[in-house]
């Protein structure tokens, strides 16, 4: 009895072991399957853009106007919880946080990039993800914004030499925002949620008060 | 999908995105026209040339399963047309260019702030990127003061 039981505790510490993620990079499983998670992934990514109403435009800017905050409700709770999801990981020991690509930052270059993000986002009515959506339901406008992406991309690489200077300026490293306020990534992600929660009653209140908009 | 950014980390280690896809392609398509020209480029030699193969990429498979993720919703909720969406005050016409605009300024931002709405802010978000949010903060707040500015295209 006693036997039998400290062997499933030894087989179960193994199994958290053998899943500790990022599973790829810890060569936990072969990364020759990283490229098909890769799909399997984007699928649901796709799905979930999608099933939410991304790709439909005038949906995706109703939360400039104040007509459907949908596109921000989902945002916002899909970082929220991947967020949680890492740090209960990181706290069981199922996810080695400093393994997961953390982007470094670039000040200048990252808010100056998001400036020229937030007009073309108004121009255009996507963000990259979900100009994919729309493009894979038939908006020919999504097609359309997809494929200025290329020319975009084209020219900032073409005239590199121009923005250089801007593109390695305020580098930080990997920094992360709690440590930007002095506080633990606990203690950050509590402090998000509650905005989170307070954005979400304030959006409600705002859509009340805003005239629908048909689409 | 925060279920779904959240298997992204755990099984890869890396959150979701869409414009590196794009980054990949124009380099790779550069470098078959003009493969010198990539190998002289202080940008595009980042990405490709030598044995690098940015066509064989994570970002590119994942791109291609947005769109099948995508399509299959649509079937699913019977959203699939051929269609322009458009404020019914303006035409497909101006709806078009806006929105060709719109991708151009996309694909330049991308490459400055290394990554969109998904790969920088709602990725770097998740594992509480300094940059992430500082991206996510300046998209956001300018695409309102724009979007006032360009009312006219959309209500």
């Amino acid at each position: 009895m006693q036997h039998g039981f400290s062997v499933k505790i030894g087989f179960n510490i193994l199994s958290l072991k053998i899943m500790i993620g990022p599973i790829i990079s810890s060569g936990i499983v072969s990364p020759a399957w990283d490229n098909i998670f890769a799909v399997i992934l984007g699928m649901g990514f796709g799905f979930a853009l999608e099933s939410s109403g991304f790709s439909s435009s005038r949906k995706i800017i109703g939360t400039f106007f104040g007509y459907d905050f949908v596109v921000v409700k989902v945002f916002f709770t899909a970082a929220i919880v991947a967020s949680l999801g890492l740090l209960y990981l990181n706290y069981l020991g199922l996810v080695d946080f400093s393994q997961l690509y953390i982007q470094p930052t670039f000040l200048t270059s990252a808010i100056v990039g998001g400036i020229i993000m937030g007009i073309g986002f108004a121009m255009g009515g996507f963000c990259p993800g979900t100009s994919l959506a729309a493009t894979a339901v038939g908006r020919i406008d999504g097609m359309v914004f997809f494929g200025g992406m290329f020319i975009g991309v084209f020219l900032f690489s073409e005239s590199f030499t121009l923005f250089e200077n801007m593109y390695y300026s305020g580098s930080q490293g990997a920094k992360m925002i709690n440590s930007a306020f002095g506080i633990s990534p606990e203690l950050f992600t509590f402090f998000l949620v509650l905005a989170a929660v307070g954005m979400f009653y304030g959006a409600a209140w705002v859509q009340k008060k805003v005239k629908k908009v048909e689409y | 999908m925060g279920t779904v950014l959240l298997l992204s980390f755990y099984i890869s280690g890396r959150g979701l995105g869409a414009s590196g896809a794009v980054k990949n392609t124009v380099a790779a398509t550069v470098n078959t026209v003009a493969p010198e020209h990539v190998e002289n480029s202080a940008y595009y030699s980042q990405f490709a040339g030598g044995d690098k193969k940015p066509m064989n990429n994570w970002l590119i498979y994942e791109v291609l399963g947005v769109l099948a993720g995508a399509f299959i919703s649509g079937v699913v909720f019977n959203r699939l047309k051929l269609k322009v969406e458009h404020s019914p005050k303006i035409t497909s016409r101006r709806r078009l260019i806006f929105a060709l605009g719109g991708g151009i300024l996309f694909g330049i931002g991308t490459q400055l702030a290394r990554g969109c709405t998904s790969g920088a802010a709602l990725s770097g978000m998740a594992v509480l990127s300094f940059g992430g949010y500082i991206t996510m903060i300046a998209i956001f707040g300018t695409a309102f003061i724009a979007a006032w500015v360009l009312r006219k295209n959309w209500i």
